[in-house]
């Protein structure tokens, strides 16, 4: 059985060509997905995410249950709307899947976990809610969309209500807010300013026809996808999974070590290979000649062999970029190699960041 | 469905053939094909000179997705190879049957173009996939 989003017509009345995503029909793209990259690092672009998880945790032990069950420190947030980027990881210190957790209270909080995983993830999340008094509920009467692009926020406010425009005014990254029907947020996956925010299914089409109105461009997961990898941010079954520790996907810096009585799941086995310091790492690659790197190719360093997680051509660098998990030893500014098509190709490493705000950054 | 030009011979693997009538073919791949594999981003052209067999792959078509293998639909040998590719692969996705064309050969054997398909044809090779 197949899903849609509650925005499905529209990308058909868009001209969008459909493939299924994990069991939801998604747009890859509008007709070109390079124009549509473009348009996110240039002026402004807009994604369905509908399909992603809204799991709200609310209860009087939602602090002390996400303290256990996320590598990242929810008691540092004290901002209500704060959010924080993190992991969920088994006993085994494996990566479940990559969150966005918003903190409004102690008490209250909102989650956002891929739709790919998003079975194991509320299974999960159930079974280690288990003496903690909270409640889980998923909330899949929302659509969810993601206005990205240098000029992103400006377009949105053309839709906003004075006291809307008021609410997110000055809003720094990663906040989000309640006003209305909207929770506006200042996160993304593009490496741009701009927007996600969920709409009530009923006010979903209204909402994604007034952006077309005013200029932003709809895009597909292929172009979502090629503005992630230039921004270096994970995407989870590629880059990571539950067989890969968080040290292993450049995630270290989502993992909070203090306090060291916080027993989160995994914390053990984590601090066992962070101590080792024998975990593979994160990389970026770049390829400036032609040819395009892609997933599972194997790359070769003189400290072992390594493999590139996700890799693709970056329609704003004009070359092929990649992340790779390669052994610690190998330091940015190597050069490594490539099995491409049966031929080793030479390749620099770079930190796993490669585009931000429409720049170069490596 | 997509557009599939009469006049055109076609190969299962989505190369189309045009036959100059000089003893030479251009050939390209199909909009089919070209919808399938997303916007072009490097094309790897064959030799001008290099002789190909039918079936021998010759040119390698990246797009934002995949690396694909492009096929020689006959045998010959390639007297030209569509040069504007270099800096515009997404002449393939914009005009996949005309200014997206990949090369020409020079046919070893006439007789080759009657074994491919006509637009029917691959019209229900499509179908099947």
């Amino acid at each position: 059985m197949t899903n849609k989003t509650v925005l499905h017509a529209k990308h058909l009345e868009s001209g969008a060509k459909m493939v299924d995503f994990y069991g939801w029909e998604m747009p890859i793209n509008y007709g070109s997905q390079i124009e549509e990259h473009h348009a996110v690092r240039t002026d402004a672009g807009m994604f369905d995410v509908s399909h992603m998880t809204i799991v709200d945790v609310q209860g009087n032990d939602a602090q002390k249950f996400l303290r256990r069950l996320v590598i990242n420190d929810v008691a540092k947030l004290a901002t209500p709307g704060k959010a924080l980027y993190t992991g969920m990881c088994n006993e085994e210190g494996g990566v479940i899947d990559d969150l966005i957790i918003y903190y409004f209270s102690e008490t209250n909080y909102r989650l956002v976990v891929n739709s790919a995983t998003r079975e194991k993830d509320l299974a999960w999340m159930s079974k280690q809610s288990e003496g903690f008094d909270i409640t889980i509920t998923e909330r899949p009467e929302f659509g969810m969309i993601a206005v990205q692009g240098p000029e992103a926020k400006a377009k949105v406010a053309n839709l906003l209500t004075p006291a809307e425009i008021v609410a997110v005014e000055g809003m720094k990254p990663f906040y989000g807010v309640q006003v209305g029907d909207l929770f506006i947020a200042t996160t993304g996956y593009t490496g741009e300013d701009g927007y996600e925010i969920i709409v009530p299914d009923s006010a979903a089409e209204d909402f994604w026809q007034k952006l077309l109105k005013v200029g932003v461009k709809p895009c597909g997961l292929g172009a979502r996808d090629t503005l992630r990898l230039e921004a270096g941010m994970n995407l989870y079954g590629l880059d990571m999974d539950e067989s890969v520790s968080p040290l292993a996907a450049n995630m270290a810096w989502t993992i909070s070590w203090e306090p060291e009585e916080r027993n989160f799941i995994g914390r053990e086995v984590i601090a066992a290979q962070r101590a080792a310091g024998d975990q593979p790492k994160l990389v970026g690659l770049v390829l400036e000649e032609k040819g395009v790197l892609r997933s599972h190719q194997k790359v070769v360093t003189e400290f072992g062999d390594g493999e590139i997680t996700s890799g693709t051509f970056s329609p704003t660098l004009e070359h092929s970029v990649a992340l790779a998990r390669v052994p610690r030893s190998v330091k940015v500014g190597d050069t490594v190699e490539v099995e491409m098509r049966k031929k080793l190709v030479k390749v620099q490493v770079t930190k796993p960041s490669f585009v931000r705000n429409g720049k170069k950054v490596f | 469905m997509s557009n599939i030009p009469s006049e055109l011979k076609y190969v299962t693997s989505h190369e189309w053939v045009r036959n100059e009538g000089d003893g030479t073919v251009t050939v390209g791949i199909t909009e089919h094909a070209q919808g399938l594999l997303g916007d072009m981003v490097f094309v790897e052209l064959p030799e001008v000179g290099e002789a190909v067999s039918t079936g021998d792959d010759i040119c390698v078509a990246e797009s934002v997705k995949a690396a694909s293998d492009i096929y020689a639909p006959v045998s010959g040998e390639i007297v030209e190879v569509n040069e504007e590719l270099e800096d515009s692969p997404e002449l393939v996705n914009s005009d996949a049957f005309g200014d997206g064309w990949l090369f020409k050969i020079k046919l070893d054997d006439a007789g080759e173009l009657d074994d491919l398909l006509d637009a029917e044809g691959y019209a229900n090779s499509i179908d099947e996939d």
